[in-house]
């Protein structure tokens, strides 16, 4: 009843084409938006804007990434963070060394240069498959890593490779604030994500999942596969650098290369598991269970353990804390191998009877 | 010259112990189609309990390996039951997250009983140059390293004839080529994916023995299996001799790249040389050394 589209009919291509085409998900997504951009700004104190809110839009940006490479065009990647790596140390340092230059503007310069090493790194996907490339990704993620802890110049030669980023400024306003800093962040991402739900609709992403699904198939009726492959890997690096540019600009602020390392890649990739491979509205559902998850963990710790009259020492704790969220992961994989995406849409099937029985 | 040939064996007897840890994951693959990226977090685990037994509890050597060999078998069935069993017939790449959840999962649970201090691990082999080669060649090679590399190697033969002399290796093999055939004639398949995962907890006990003895047993024992990574990929997912020559090149070429490569480079490029390396192997042959050939339909 509530999530019914009988009854909306489309009398011209444009509107049967346009990105959500059921009237209850334009509703639905300019609610977001409005939540988003006005309740939140409202009600959210300063910890839960630059602790959860921001780090959640990042994270879900850098998945929304990964999933463009991983879910659409079925290349298997764990080399995420090292592009964000690529992102972030590209921002600071065209910050650094081009006087007068634009915020923005270098964020996307960052972007286009991890898509250009994220198009070098791709290269060997064209010959290799499957885990041999996922392990070959590893390479991307070790040597990035390894290149700007050791080479000075990337990071103006500071000690063990820590970079400052610079201030925010676009047209005379700083964006020192945690408020600013989010909106900033929420309107890159909600532009990126509007663009990556378009792109997976258009040619390009039909070539993606072409190739995803049988790569001889989709070569033998004419996808290149050369620039099918490779656009995957740049688009999906585009997004994970401007993520990595977000990361030490509005969320840490200080960063070192070292804090890419394959923990936060391994991080991504269980995003895009439980969020739901394959699905931008997934990449968001999984940042927001990997973000949020730990601090659920450690609210609920609290009360339990004054419950049953033990404290636990910090060490126990945080192994525990392991302990149940791989035993989670295994349990999410067991019970619903297609993640949160998945269960909303079998939530959105209910809705549509809901509350009748047929 | 002398130094050349230093280096290059010291590097071939790591490039072994490489190899210990990279024969878990193959045995898995093989048997399963399963990328089992919880083999270091295994190797970590084995070598935690094996010296929380002999030291907390006293226990005798041998007896205390007997006892860490039935845990990693119970490990490796419990792991059969509870995560590979709900999930047959799952793409790949799940099976795969499962296995990384399952590191998280083992390495709390390691770091919970075994604490996470740095343990030194004494095995009765000193890690000490022989002195009659030293005399002899003018090189040091550790006594340790030749033992590391004469267990590794009876490992392989013992294993070689087990998959080929015996009714289970038999069993094991028809597994790996086809499932449902094995299935069709009558060949129990969680029994089998059992004995695999068990035979990796073996494995991975030996290996987490011999790096807990070099290194001690800590956290940073879980990163062999990084290690290990790009030695399966040159020598091939599916193949154990792969993966014993794998260890060998990557070995030798990441101790040589390190003395004559990286002092151009500033060094410490042994964390990222043996990927390169692997990855530019795999742009020639994309299936490994000893990997099968894969032939697509469409």
């Amino acid at each position: 009843m509530l999530y019914r589209e009988a009854g909306q009919f489309k009398s011209t291509y444009t509107a049967d084409q346009q990105i959500f085409p059921i009237r209850q998900d334009r509703v639905a997504v300019f609610a977001l938006l409005a939540v988003a951009y006005v309740v939140v700004p409202l009600i959210a104190n300063e910890y839960w804007l630059s602790a959860i809110l921001v780090p959640f839009l990042i994270f879900a940006l850098a998945a929304i990434g990964l999933n463009l490479l991983t879910g659409y065009a079925g290349q298997l990647s764990l080399g995420t963070a090292a592009f964000m790596a690529v992102g972030a140390f590209a921002a600071y340092n065209f910050m650094l060394r081009v006087p007068g230059m634009p915020v923005l503007v270098a964020f996307v310069l960052a972007g286009v240069c991890a898509a250009l090493v994220g198009i070098l790194f791709g290269l060997p996907s064209l010959r290799i498959k499957g885990f041999y490339l996922a392990v070959a990704t590893l390479a991307a993620q070790f040597f990035i890593v390894w290149a700007l802890t050791k080479f000075g110049w990337f990071s103006n030669y500071s000690s063990s490779g820590v970079i400052n980023a610079q201030k925010i400024e676009i047209l005379g306003y700083t964006f020192d604030q945690p408020l600013p800093k989010y909106l900033l962040t929420l309107t890159i991402v909600a532009v990126l994500a509007l663009a990556a739900k378009n792109m997976v609709r258009s040619a390009i992403g039909r070539a993606w999942m072409a190739v995803r699904d049988m790569d001889v198939a989709a070569e033998v009726i004419g996808f290149p596969m050369l620039r099918t492959k490779l656009t995957a890997f740049a688009v999906s690096s585009f997004y994970c650098g401007i993520a990595g540019a977000l990361y030490a600009f509005c969320y840490l602020g200080t960063v070192e290369p070292e804090g890419f390392n394959l923990d936060l890649s391994f991080r991504i990739l269980f995003m895009i598991i439980l969020g739901g491979v394959g699905s931008i509205l997934g990449s968001f559902l999984g940042a927001a269970f990997i973000v949020l998850f730990p601090i659920f963990l450690n609210t609920v710790a609290g009360p339990i353990e004054h419950a049953l009259g033990v404290s636990l020492p910090p060490g126990i704790m945080s192994n525990l804390e392991l302990m149940i969220f791989g035993a989670l992961i295994i349990l999410f994989l067991i019970v619903e191998p297609h993640g949160l995406a998945r269960m909303w849409q079998i939530a959105k099937e209910k809705l549509r009877l809901w509350p009748f029985p047929h | 010259m002398a130094f050349f040939f230093e280096v290059l064996i010291g590097g071939l007897l790591s490039g072994v112990m490489y190899s210990l840890v990279a024969l878990g994951f193959v045995l898995i693959y093989k048997a399963s189609g399963v990328f089992n990226f919880a083999q270091g977090a295994m190797v970590f685990f084995a070598a935690l309990t094996f010296i929380g037994l002999q030291q907390d509890f006293g226990i005798n050597f041998w007896v205390a390996f007997v006892l860490a060999l039935g845990v990693m078998i119970l490990l490796g069935l419990a792991t059969e039951k509870f995560v590979l069993r709900p999930l047959v017939n799952q793409p790949q790449i799940t099976l795969f997250m499962a296995t990384i959840g399952l590191t998280f999962f083992i390495e709390g649970l390691a770091q919970l009983l075994g604490g996470a201090n740095v343990r030194g691990l004494d095995i009765g082999i000193q890690d000490e140059p022989i002195e009659a080669i030293t005399k002899a060649t003018g090189m040091n090679i550790s006594r340790f390293d030749l033992v590391a590399a004469g267990i590794a190697a009876l490992l392989v033969v013992s294993l070689a004839l087990f998959f080929n002399r015996t009714r289970i290796g038999r069993a094991l093999r028809a597994v790996a080529d086809d499932h449902q055939a094995a299935l069709a004639v009558g060949i129990p398949l969680h029994q089998i994916w059992g004995i695999v995962w068990a035979v990796a907890g073996f494995v991975a006990l030996v290996a987490g023995m011999l790096w807990g003895a070099r290194n001690g047993v800590q956290f940073a024992l879980t990163f062999v299996a990084l290690k290990a990574l790009p030695v399966l990929i040159l020598g091939g997912f599916e193949s154990v001799p792969g993966a014993i020559l794998g260890g060998l090149i990557i070995g030798a070429s990441e101790k040589l790249a390190e003395v004559y490569l990286g002092p151009y480079v500033g060094g410490g490029i042994e964390g990222w040389f043996p990927y390169v390396l692997a990855l530019l192997f795999l742009l020639v042959r994309p299936e490994g050394l000893f990997g099968e050939k894969h032939i697509d339909r469409v």
